[in-house]
């Protein structure tokens, strides 16, 4: 698995997000947000959390049209994985490469903590380690997490079965209690949570091992 | 010549701060204040001969998400 991680000005879990993939055996190309291609044979790109361009005009609004995006939209559209965490899901939704929009928190306050999540479809290469139905424990860091989507943008979501994981305790007033969801082709996910930071003993969890050891199983480098 | 584009949460979008804003405007004294949405207002300083077309561009391309928003544009 060749992964390669973007950076943009303010990201601040790119090393995170590098480390668990190298843990689960990944090669990491981190990419710097003005290159204008991907490194050669990259499987899967990562968007990490932060606060990209310092969340100026909106959340991943500048990062989604910084020159590197056009070429993940591009590996997007060529059928390759995209995992956006956290800042990286806002990213995401500001492509366009998944639906909704990532709103202010109801409760009005940054939210850190770490919360309970639902694996709602094991039917993905990011949660095919987890059954369905499985309660994992996983860190929330955000002001804007609040998902939100029309009536019937969620009923599509949820009747194609690609909401990837629901909060147990909805902590940010999500519509349907969404913390991730995947793409039609269900290689692109977007989420709130970090599962980066459950990823060795010392994060007091490894919840988040599983999602990272799945997509190391589905991309074996040929 | 500028531009003045208005950015709002579109209606049914739940507005939290416009509601924490209306709140504090209650707990203050003002009564009779049913609602409060919050927006934002961005102005272009643009080159002559610039349309309102071209403005709306920038508004369906960045300046507004139009999944959650509405915008308006004023020239000025």
């Amino acid at each position: 698995m060749h992964a390669a991680v973007i950076v943009f000005p303010g990201s601040n879990c790119d090393r995170d997000l590098a480390v668990a993939f190298k843990a689960a055996g990944a090669t990491v190309s981190m990419v710097w947000h003005k290159n204008t291609a991907l490194p050669e044979g990259v499987d899967i790109v990562g968007i990490p959390g932060g606060f990209s361009y310092g969340d100026y005009l909106r959340c991943g609004a500048i990062a989604a049209n910084s020159p590197i995006c056009r070429e993940v939209a591009a590996h997007a559209e060529r059928g390759g994985y995209v995992l956006g965490v956290c800042n990286g899901f806002q990213v995401l939704t500001e492509t366009g490469l998944l639906p909704g929009a990532l709103l202010r928190n109801a409760g009005l306050k940054y939210i850190c903590k770490t919360v309970g999540l639902n694996v709602v479809t094991a039917d993905s290469d990011y949660t095919s380690g987890y059954g369905s139905g499985a309660v994992i424990q996983v860190p929330i860091a955000h002001h804007d997490g609040n998902y939100y989507a029309d009536a019937d943008t969620i009923a599509q979501l949820q009747g194609e079965d690609r909401v990837a994981f629901t909060y147990t305790d909805n902590p940010n007033g999500a519509q349907a209690d969404i913390a991730g969801i995947l793409s039609p082709n269900r290689r692109v996910l977007g989420m709130m949570p970090h599962p980066e930071r459950m990823a060795d003993p010392l994060h007091g969890g490894v919840d988040g091992v599983a999602l990272f050891r799945a997509l190391a199983g589905a991309l074996v480098t040929a | 010549m500028k531009a003045r584009v208005h950015v709002m949460l579109k209606t049914g979008v739940l507005d939290p701060q416009g509601e924490a804003v209306r709140h504090a405007l209650g707990a203050m004294g003002f009564d009779g204040v049913k609602g409060v949405r919050q927006g934002k207002v961005i102005e272009l300083d643009l080159d002559e001969g610039a349309t309102e077309a071209d403005v709306e561009a920038m508004c369906e391309k960045l300046l507004a998400n139009t999944v959650i928003e509405s915008y308006s544009v004023e020239m000025v």
